[in-house]
Parts: C-alpha cells; structure tokens; sequence
C-alpha cells in the first residue's frame, strides 16, 4: 500500500542512521580539532542545502540567493558576539571605548540603534530566525503574488545576493565592510577559539542539522510536502485544485531561508568570524551547487554534497587555486546533464539495488516486498 | 440587482463578456446562461475562443469586460482558488495530473480540505479521505491504481485521473476541456458512461468536437464561432441551424 505511515522508510532509516553514524562517532573520533572543525564548517552549507531540497528540489523554486539568509544568520550571530567582545576593558585604546573597533574607525561613537537588539543573546536566537524569515516572506510576497517565478526569480535572487553584498561593503562603520565582523572571542564569557570549544560546538551544529533533517522529512511527509511535488510539475492543477500557490511558495523560500540562517550563524560560531564573502553571488551559486551535486531531491544527499564538494574545493584550491572555479564550474555541467538526480540518484540506481540484491538472496521473500513496495515511494 | 424579476434563477450567467489579446477579441460580447442541473456542450471550429471561455469562468484569464455571475457572486473579482471555492472546478484539455505522485495522492489532493499552508501542515489521511478516494478511484476505474505514479498511467487514464480529481472537490459547475479527444473507442464509451453518472445533481459545460458523443449527453448546444455564439438550442436545433451548417458541420 501507499499508505506508508511510518516516518522514514527502510532506506530513509538506514540513510538516517548512517549519517549519525558517520557525524557523531566516525568524524570526532577519527579526525584531529582542526579537520573536525573544518567539517563543522562544510556542515554549515549542508543546513543551506537541506532548505535547498525543500524549496528547490521539492518546489521547483530555484534560489540562486541563499546567501543572502545565510549571511543574515551568520551576521546576526556576529552582532552579538562582536557586542560582548567590545567591553570597555577590551577597547579601551579606543577613541571611544565600548564599541565595535570597526565602528571606532570609522568615526561612529555609538552602538547604533539596530544592533542594540544584539546585546541580548535570546533576542539574537530570534533574530537568526526571524530576520529571514521576515526577509524571505517580502521577497516571496513581492514575488510569488505576482506569479514572478523560474528563471526570473532566480535572477531577482542574484540580484538581492549582489545588493545586499554592496550595502554590507558601502557601509562599513555599520556592518564592518569588505572585512566583515571579525576578531570574535567569546560567548556569555566562554571562549570559543579553543579546541575544546570547538569539539562542542561541532556536536551542537549536529544536533542542530539533524533536528532540520527532522524539520524537513515531517514537511516532506505531509499533504504540504505533496502539493510542492505537485505544485513543480502541474502550477495551474494546484491552483484550480484551490489552493493558493503563493502562499506555498512563500512557505518553501521561508523555510529555505531559515534553514539557510541557521548554517550561517553556526558558521560565525565554529570559523570566528563573518564577512561579505559569504553572502553575495558566487556563494550563493556554490550552495547550489553543492545541493546539486548531492541530489537535490535528497535531504541526505544535500549533506553529503556540502561535505564532499567543499572537501574537494579545501583540497583543490590548497594545490590549485586557479583551477577551483572551473572544477567547480565542470561539475555541475556533469551533474546536470548526467547526473540529474546527483550523488542520491546515483545511489538509488546502482548501489541500492546492489545492497537489496544481496539482501535478497539471504532472506528472499521479506527483502523483496519490503524494498520494493514499502520503500517505492519517490523518497531520496 | 433586479433577480426577483428574472423568470428563473440561473447556476451561471455568463452576460457581455469579452476578452481582448492586443486588439484581438478571442470572446466577444458573449452572453449565456447555464441552469442548474444543465448539461451544455460547447461546439465551435478551432479558435473559436472555447477554451478561452472556460480560462474565463475559471479565473485564468482575465476578462476585459463583461460580467460572470456564479450563484449571485461575480466570479470576474475573485482568484482562481477562490473560484474553486464558490464551486467551480475545471479540466484542461491536455491531461494535467501530477506524474510524480501516485493516483491515491493525486484524489487526495483535491479532497476539500486544508487548503491553506497551516491546514495542509495538518492534514491528516483519515478515514474519510481514504473512502472517498476510493469511491472516486473506483468510478473513474482506477481502483486497481491507486498506488501507481501518474506517469504510469495511459492517455486516457490520465484524463480520467483529472476528471476523478474535479469529482473529489465535488463542483457544483463541472467544466471539461474535450474530455474524450485522443482516447480509443473502448475509452470514449467508458468516458460517456463516466460522465453521464457524474453529472446527477450538478450542471456541467463540456466542449467537445464528437458529434456523437455530444448527441448522447447535450441538454442544450452552443456553438461558438469566432469568439461569438453563432447558434443555441438542443442539438436538433442547432444541427438544421443553415448559419452552423456553413460554418462548421458542411465540412
Ligand atoms: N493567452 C492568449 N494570448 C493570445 N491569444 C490567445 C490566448 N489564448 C487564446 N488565444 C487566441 O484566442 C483564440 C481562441 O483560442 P481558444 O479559446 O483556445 O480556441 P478553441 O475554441 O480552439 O479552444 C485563438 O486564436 C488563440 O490563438
Ligand atoms: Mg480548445
């Protein structure tokens, strides 16, 4: 039956269970703090690329933007550590003690009204989400009420990546400019440039993905999770079927956005600082990429996308720094004209097969149904 | 609005209704009304605006002028979904079901419930919607299918898809887009037989070019040509009509 109530089927558990495997045994078990903590860094994109499946994947509303939420979550991240790391006694060669070193530099000699909100830390939990989340509702309303989608709202998408990058670069005694926030020390007093710290935060960021992995399956398994599958292939079915694809739309770019928000402040907490390099046009391609590259109908695959791709960019462009970008360029030409379901499709085609197979042979009746009717659905 | 006047009260008045893409009038001042309970066939050579008159009543395409009434409300000012809502429900002339999903998911999504993004979050397969997918699966002569993806499914079982999924939602008004075209035999009589047991307790506008098919089902006929209605009346009519022999049955 189709009727599968069960909230991973068989392969979906077995993915499950192997990453958690993998993220909190086999990783910080196996690899010294400052590759874990390089981990913990490509694990930030995963949190994008997960938001990526839903929206993307799912809706079929490609966002070449997703930088701009994770920026947002990473700044805001910043804005409080930054806060706490200019205490009177921290800055007081400056000319005006208790604020930002940037915002001394550049004359300013006050905290102003906007990043006030960043003195608290529960406030700044808030903001990471709501931010946005707020962001993300306007451009969807502007946008998807207007039946404003494809390629043209990918480009209006790149086109908010851009501005938002200029603005955080033109104003610099606000935002810190090109250098972005930087030199963050501690967090309600606890330092988090240590290995010990890190080793922690690297455990919070993964109980944080997976709580977005559950997030994003129980979206995925509801009657919403349908309509977005419905809503990619037949809009004008959907919409004579009285729903109002907007709202669903907006729903999706919100959920993304928030995703992506999150990944961005556990990127200030584990690399230490946040800078417009994160937010504008070519990271925001290379989320997409790595979504791509892991499958991007694939909650899972878009893990394992952000973890192999930036493995390889850390490797390549350490030897090759040139050749980075066309490597990059070339595998996501291969992976879509390919490989259009990625790393997750090229699983469910040649290695899943293989396992049930074996499987099979050992218990032949029980493998078979289970795999093949249970698990039909067009999960991964 | 003078309805306590009006002689009889209509399900769809349909009155100056003309739509316009650049300068080129696709409608034209049409006027009709359909009674509850009414089977009406629209008939008329290709581009005469029939398409366009359902995209219309349905809210896809926005009138230029004109009025169109549903059950008092004037359906011109609302969105598609809130058409949908007032008892409209629509199928396009190509089959458009959703490939990636299986039949069951396909009916489950036109069940009349939680349509908004909180109550879809929400919604739950209860033993009602399972029932009535059933039914309709088993009307549409799918029942064997309903774990099946929509790709899977022939021509023909596609449009029955979509006609079980506009039964779901249980439209007071059912409008169909050529129904039958690019079905076999076998599939065209099943589809009559199909349409003549939908249509108890609800009026329906069909457009079809079986002159068979519609002789079987039509009330009333209207024939549409060039974006004005040339002829209406039973089929009789409109058959010995010499305007409609001209312009569309002599060939
Ligand atoms: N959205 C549109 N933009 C421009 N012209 C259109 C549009 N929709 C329909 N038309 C034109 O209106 C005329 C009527 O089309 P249609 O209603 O599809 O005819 P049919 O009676 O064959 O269903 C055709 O000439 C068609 O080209
Ligand atoms: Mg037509």
């Amino acid at each position: 039956m189709i009727i599968n109530s069960r909230f991973f089927n068989r392969s979906e558990l077995i993915g499950f269970v192997s990453l958690a495997v993998l993220l909190f045994l086999i990783l910080p078990l196996s690899l010294d703090i400052f590759r874990l903590n390089l981990v913990a860094k490509y694990l930030t994109y995963a949190f994008v690329g997960i938001g990526l499946v839903l929206c993307w994947g799912y809706g079929g509303i490609l966002s070449l933007g997703q930088g701009v939420f994770f920026g947002l979550g990473g700044y805001c991240m910043a804005m409080f550590l930054k806060l706490e790391a200019s205490s009177v006694a921290n800055t007081k060669i400056q000319s005006t003690p208790g604020i930002p070193d940037f915002m001394d530099w550049n004359q300013l000699t006050a905290v102003p009204m906007f990043w006030k909100p960043f003195y608290s830390f529960p406030l700044t939990v808030l903001a990471i989400i709501i931010v946005p989340g707020i962001f993300a509702f306007i451009i969807g309303a502007a946008m998807f009420k207007r039946r404003v989608g494809g390629v043209y709202f990918a480009i209006i998408t790149q086109a908010i990546a851009a501005i938002l990058t200029i603005l955080i670069v033109g104003q610099q005694g606000y935002t810190g400019g090109i250098n972005g926030i930087t030199d963050l020390r501690t967090l309600y007093g606890w330092d988090i440039r240590t290995d010990h710290a890190k080793f922690i935060l690297y455990f919070v960021e993964v109980v944080l993905l997976f709580g977005c992995i559950i997030a994003a399956q129980f979206i995925r398994l509801t009657k919403l999770g349908r309509i977005l599958v419905a809503m990619r292939e037949q809009e004008d079915r959907v919409r004579f079927s009285g729903y109002s694809v907007a709202n669903f739309k907006i729903f999706a770019f919100c959920a993304a956005a928030i995703f992506a928000a999150v990944g961005g402040a556990m990127f200030t907490l584990e690399v230490g600082f946040m800078s417009p390099s994160f937010v504008g046009i070519v990271p925001s391609i290379e989320m997409v990429i790595y979504t791509a590259v892991g499958g991007r109908m694939s909650i899972f695959g878009a893990v394992y996308g952000s973890l192999l791709v930036n493995f390889a960019k850390t490797m390549l462009s350490e030897s090759f720094p040139q050749l980075w970008l066309f490597g990059l360029g070339g595998l996501f030409i291969a992976v879509v004209l390919a490989f259009p379901s990625g790393l997750s499709g090229i699983w469910a085609d040649y290695v899943q097969p293989r396992i049930d197979r074996l499987l099979s042979s050992r218990k032949p009746k029980a493998a078979w149904t289970e795999s093949s009717v249970a698990d039909g659905a067009p999960a991964e | 609005m003078l309805i306590g006047h009006q002689p009889k009260e209509f399900l769809l008045a349909v009155s100056g209704l003309t739509v316009s893409f650049d300068g080129f009038k696709a409608v034209n001042d049409l006027s009709f009304y359909v009674e509850e309970n009414e089977i009406r066939v629209i008939i008329g050579p290709n581009g005469a605006g029939k398409t366009t008159v359902l995209d219309l009543i349905c809210g896809k395409t926005k009138a230029t002028e004109g009025s169109i009434q549903f059950r008092g409300k004037e359906l011109t000012k609302l969105k598609e979904n809130e058409i949908v809502k007032t008892g409209v429900g629509r199928k396009f002339q190509t089959p458009s079901v959703f490939e990636d999903l299986s039949v069951f998911e396909n009916l489950e999504i036109s069940f009349p419930r939680g349509r908004s993004v909180f109550g879809s979050l929400t919604f739950q397969r209860d033993a009602k919607v399972k029932e009535r997918v059933e039914e309709v699966a088993e009307m549409i002569f799918l029942k064997d299918k309903l774990s099946t993806y929509a790709d899977e499914l022939s021509h023909g079982q596609k449009q029955w898809l979509e006609i079980g999924m506009l039964l779901i939602q249980d439209p007071d008004l059912l409008m169909l887009d050529e129904p039958v075209a690019g079905m076999s035999v076998s599939e065209r009589a099943k589809t009559a037989e199909l349409l003549n047991r939908i249509i108890k307790n609800r009026s329906v506008l069909v457009i079809e070019h079986d002159m068979k098919f519609v002789e079987d089902i039509a009330h009333k006929v209207t024939v549409l040509h060039q974006g004005q209605i040339l002829s209406e009346g039973t089929m009789e009519k409109v058959k010995n009509d010499p305007k409609v022999i001209e312009v569309y049955l002599g060939h």
